[in-house]
């Protein structure tokens, strides 16, 4: 899953970018339905997180869910049952994701390509079925009645304007994390991995540990999505540990652009908006996400962003 | 008499039923194994090529009145056409690149048709008759077993070594094998590559859909049939090896018998069992338990 | 000036959309119906629901003459919590809905009472089976209006131990809808001097119950139970049928069934299972007069007790937004349950303090094919559950409204 080389030190573009993604999600929410927003912006923090290990590190993990979900049932919980606040409650759902990378990483990270991504989807479903059976995720109930809570103990994110904003900078800080990875010295030698690993290896690199790495930054950010979307909808369930939410966000990261910056929040917005708007038509919804999916991959594999990035010859 | 505390009657009963499933889970990790082995294709579509053979079973019975045993020959081939087009129109121009744009082209293509036939069909399952031959039980004394599924193990048996037997000792399945290695060096010698390897895939397609044609009877014929067993066919194809035709055969049987074990000692188990068996393999033995690394 | 037709269509959308926007909430009394379209229980509710609750709004209007304007949404929550509440929540704040109907799929009932709580809208749940909505997730805001795992197992439960099954093994579904409906049943047969002899659970959503069928019927115990619902309960009946389990004189109780279910599993498979349900199209000349009406307008297919369920609960609701004056969610509730019910289909009924409503509830049997005159004439009545029998008493129920 290589992509062409750009000239990688030019960043006036990614700047500009940025900059308008940040006026649209400052403008967005007095136009458009704001808890629609927040699921994009918690579904782009997944992509984001999916696309550093597969755009940068070209390692497809097939189990993805397996962090997002875990999260979820520990923001959940801990808002819940133990009455946190909400940003700690999305510390602590993070540090549950991180610790799960770590142990799937170790044991994934032995093995490449294909086998790689099949061990991943085999770990993601024995997590999805210890948590059908653990009682405190409530099994196809899921945790319900998850409770705003209060920002620091202060702010109450039943203002769905605070709320707003509580996500918005946890997106902000999970994008700014992915984007000093990907600009770091660290994030090169990822992709010089991703690349060619035996030349990477030859010059001395140990590509096991660096994998690893950025095997568990990728399951921590998904850690830090997953645990703001339970708190946003109050919920956390099973759809969010089942292997189609893996899927899901491949979609969204190939529709995007793989090894972009930016590709993953276009995807998860493009996605997220079609599920919406094809809600009413049922099983319509997995037709188009087929159709997707396989015109992004006969025709369209560098995806929206990726495309854009191509014709500009500039990285975004 | 009991056998680690669980009467021997209820043990051999389950057994026999594990014996059941794993001939669904041999005949299509066959199938995807052929293809993967063959053609270096992990082919997700397969679980939805099962689903469309039980329905062109189901279909071809209320339509056109063909019996349980055309369908045994009409689906593979329908489903199979259809997965010569797809090979020809769009896996072909994903060969020269990394092969997980198969599995995810594959991935929708799975959706697409799982979709289409929910939106036409619903998700609850439609009957289908076993045929008159099978119908009724043998007392085997320790269970009864249904006639149709005692047909369904010696016949997935059959194919199963018949199509082990055509790969490995045949001189097409030499070519076959061949073409996979050194498909110019194959080539050369006037051997038409492209042709055997669309003609592969169609033959492990039609392999999923006779498997489904099999099912029918037996579960419901419904669109969901197809993604609820595909992902643990993986993990069979996984544990017995990517490419070899005798390690999904084996581990097909042997997993369905290990998972009816389950079913009788810890019963809420039984789903994960198989995916902890992959994941040990998968770290101790990636390749599977016969494959070889490529 | 040319106008295109479509330039024209468009213009009058949009005036239309103006127009309901101007006249939000005291205009426009706006349902929606939220259930499974595709999935599984797409036969039992669905598209079916819509049809049922289209039927309400006219027929309402036409003999009561009222001077309400209504609409009706509807979309499929696929049986997602997740999905449901992100439909609920953007229904209750964008689109002005006032008032949801169906839901089936207990998690996601649960989901939409609690919205409809906190947005101050109003919840009539036909759908779901699970007892906690009117027990300890009870809400001043949800009806519960057509069945619930409670009167399932005292329906089917007891009169199954009263016609001689005392012996049971439990084939359960393994999650709360299933692990509940277990309990309870159980109760109730521990209750009537039966003997549960075994239970096991299986995965929601299993293919293959042969393992757990030999289980069943190697315990000899005259009853198997079936505390699932769809596709594995249909799946576990083809399957017990193929083993010879009620041939070898082992009954099957089927805890939640629907008419389509026994009509994709075919008289065949499905003859001599008991199931309770509230509503059967066959039960006299009114329900055959609607069902008639209703299965003309829903391609020939009859209604499931669901559809029944949603037409009547409109009927209802619409009768209190009269009478409030308003379509104040808390308020409207609070006037469903003042009013007596009273409809063709469930005939004269009440709506608890708690939320349940009260109507008798029919155990049946499944005939044989020889017995059946048609499509959808499937079942036997056998016994008739007083409305006053048939739900859990008010006080058992650890329902927080009751307890003051």
């Amino acid at each position: 899953m290589s992509n062409p080389v750009f000239d990688s030190q030019d960043l006036r573009h990614q700047w500009m970018a940025l900059g308008l993604m940040l006026v649209f999600f400052v403008v967005a929410p007095y136009f458009v339905y704001p808890v629609f927003l927040m699921k994009v912006m918690c579904f782009a923090l997944f992509a984001c997180a999916f696309n550093l290990l597969l755009g940068f590190g070209g390692l497809l993990s097939f189990g993805h869910a397996m962090f997002f979900g875990t999260s979820g049932y520990a923001a959940a919980h801990a808002a819940k049952v133990w009455g946190l606040t909400p940003e700690l409650s999305v510390l602590f759902a993070t540090l549950c994701a991180t610790a799960l990378a770590g142990v799937v990483g170790l044991l994934a990270i032995r093995r490449q390509g294909i086998y790689f991504a099949m061990i991943t989807l085999a770990l993601s479903q024995m997590v999805f079925f210890v948590y059908l059976q653990t009682p405190f995720t409530g099994g196809e109930d899921g945790i319900q009645g998850v409770p705003h809570g209060q920002l620091f103990g202060l702010i109450d994110l039943n203002n769905e304007m605070a709320m707003y904003s509580f996500v918005l900078g946890i997106f902000l800080s999970g994008f700014a994390m992915v984007w000093r990875i990907v600009h770091s010295p660290f994030g090169q030698v990822l992709k010089a991995i991703r690349e060619n690993e035996q030349r990477a290896l030859s010059l001395g690199y140990d590509t096991d540990k660096f994998k690893l790495m950025a095997f568990v930054l990728s399951g921590t950010v998904a850690g830090m999505a997953g645990g703001t979307k339970a708190l946003v909808f109050q919920l956390a369930s099973l759809t969010d540990v089942h292997w189609t939410m893996s899927g899901e966000v491949v979609l969204m990261t190939l529709v995007g652009g793989l090894g972009t910056l930016f590709g993953p929040v276009v995807g998860a917005a493009v996605i997220v908006t079609m599920q919406n708007y094809l809600a009413q038509l049922g099983s319509w919804v997995t037709v188009v996400q087929g159709v997707v999916f396989v015109v992004c991959v006969m025709l369209f594999r560098k995806g929206v962003v990726g495309e854009i990035a191509n014709l500009i010859k500039k990285p975004l | 008499m009991e056998i680690f505390g669980i009467p021997s009657q209820a043990l051999f009963g389950q057994l026999l039923i594990g014996l059941i499933n794993g001939s669904f889970y041999a005949l299509l990790s066959l199938g995807l194994a052929v293809i993967f082995g063959l053609l270096n294709i992990i082919n997700f579509t397969h679980g939805a090529q099962y689903m469309m053979g039980a329905f062109v079973a189901y279909l071809s019975l209320q339509w056109l009145g063909l019996n349980y045993w055309l369908a045994l020959i009409a689906a593979p081939v329908v489903v199979g056409a259809t997965g010569v087009l797809v090979e020809r129109t769009m896996l072909v121009r994903l060969y020269k690149l990394d092969h997980l744009y198969g599995l995810l082209l594959t991935f929708g293509l799975a959706l697409i048709l799982q979709g289409l036939f929910r939106n036409a069909y619903g998700a609850s399952g439609m009957p289908y008759a076993v045929p008159e031959v099978f119908q009724g039980a043998v007392d085997l004394g320790f269970m009864f077993l249904p006639k149709y599924r005692a047909w369904v193990i010696v016949a997935s048996m059959l194919i199963c070594v018949s199509t082990w037997f055509v790969i490995e000792r045949t001189k097409l399945g030499a070519y076959l094998r061949a073409a996979t290695e050194n498909p110019s060096m194959v080539q050369a010698f006037g051997i038409n590559v492209p042709r055997m390897i669309t003609l592969t895939y169609g033959f492990g397609v039609g392999l999923a859909a006779l498997a489904g044609v099999m099912a029918a009877p037996i579960y419901q014929v419904s669109p969901m049939m197809g993604a609820d067993i595909i992902i643990v066919v993986f993990a069979v194809v996984v544990i017995g090896g990517m490419g070899s035709i005798m390690g999904s055969i084996v581990s097909g049987f042997g997993l369905g018998l290990i998972e009816g074990l389950t079913k009788v000692v810890y019963p809420e188990a039984s789903n994960t069992v198989i995916f902890v068996i992959m994941a040990i393999v998968l770290l101790m033995k990636p390749a599977g338990l016969f494959g070889t690394e490529k | 000036m040319k106008f295109s037709f479509n330039t024209v269509l468009a213009c009058m959308l949009t005036a239309m959309g103006l127009n309901a926007h101007a006249q939000i909430s005291d205009g426009i009394v706006k349902i929606g119906v939220l259930n499974d379209m595709s999935g599984l229980y797409a036969d039992i509710t669905g598209p079916g629901s819509v049809v049922a609750a289209k039927m309400a709004v006219e027929d309402y209007l036409k003999s009561s003459k009222s001077s309400l304007k209504v609409e009706i949404v509807s979309a499929d929550h696929q049986n997602k919590a997740d999905i449901g509440s992100n439909i609920a929540r953007q229904w209750y704040d964008t689109d002005k809905v006032d008032m949801i109907i169906d839901v089936p799929t207990s998690s996601v009932a649960l989901a939409i009472s609690q919205v409809s709580r906190e947005k101050g809208k109003i919840h009539i749940n036909t759908g779901a089976a699970t007892a906690d909505l009117t027990g300890k997730a009870c809400s001043p805001n949800t009806v519960h209006w057509l069945y619930d795992t409670w009167m399932l197992a005292n329906g089917t439960g007891k009169a199954v131990v009263q016609h001689g099954g005392n012996t049971w093994f439990f084939l359960t579904a393994d999650y709360a809808f299933g692990q509940a409906l277990e309990r309870d049943t159980e109760a109730v047969i521990l209750k009537n001097g039966g003997k549960v002899l075994g239970k096991v659970r299986h995965p929601l959503a299993t293919q293959d119950f042969s393992s757990f069928l030999l289980q069943a019927q190697a315990s000899k115990a005259k009853v198997i139970g079936l505390a699932n619902a769809g596709g594995d309960t249909t799946n576990s009946i083809k399957q017990a049928y193929e083993f010879g389990i009620v041939k070898g004189g082992q009954t099957l109780a089927g805890l939640l069934v629907f008419l389509t279910d026994i009509h994709s599993l075919g008289l065949e498979k499905a003859q001599g299972l008991y199931l309770t349900e509230t509503f059967y199209w066959d039960l006299n000349d009114q329900t055959r007069a609607w069902s008639k009406r209703f299965a003309a307008l829903n391609n020939g297919k009859y209604p499931s007790m669901d559809q029944a369920g949603v037409y009547a609960g409109i009927l209802h609701y619409l009768k209190a937004v009269d009478a409030a004056k308003t379509d104040d969610g808390t308020k409207v509730t609070q006037k469903m349950k003042d009013l007596p019910t009273d409809d063709v289909l469930f005939g004269k009924g009440t709506i608890r303090k708690d939320g349940r409503k009260l109507h008798p509830a029919y155990l049946f049997e499944v005939k044989k094919p020889s017995e059946s005159k048609g499509p959808y004439d499937y079942y036997k009545l056998l016994a008739t559950i007083p409305a006053d029998q048939a739900f859990r008493p008010l006080n058992e129920g650890d329902c927080p409204l009751v307890k003051n």
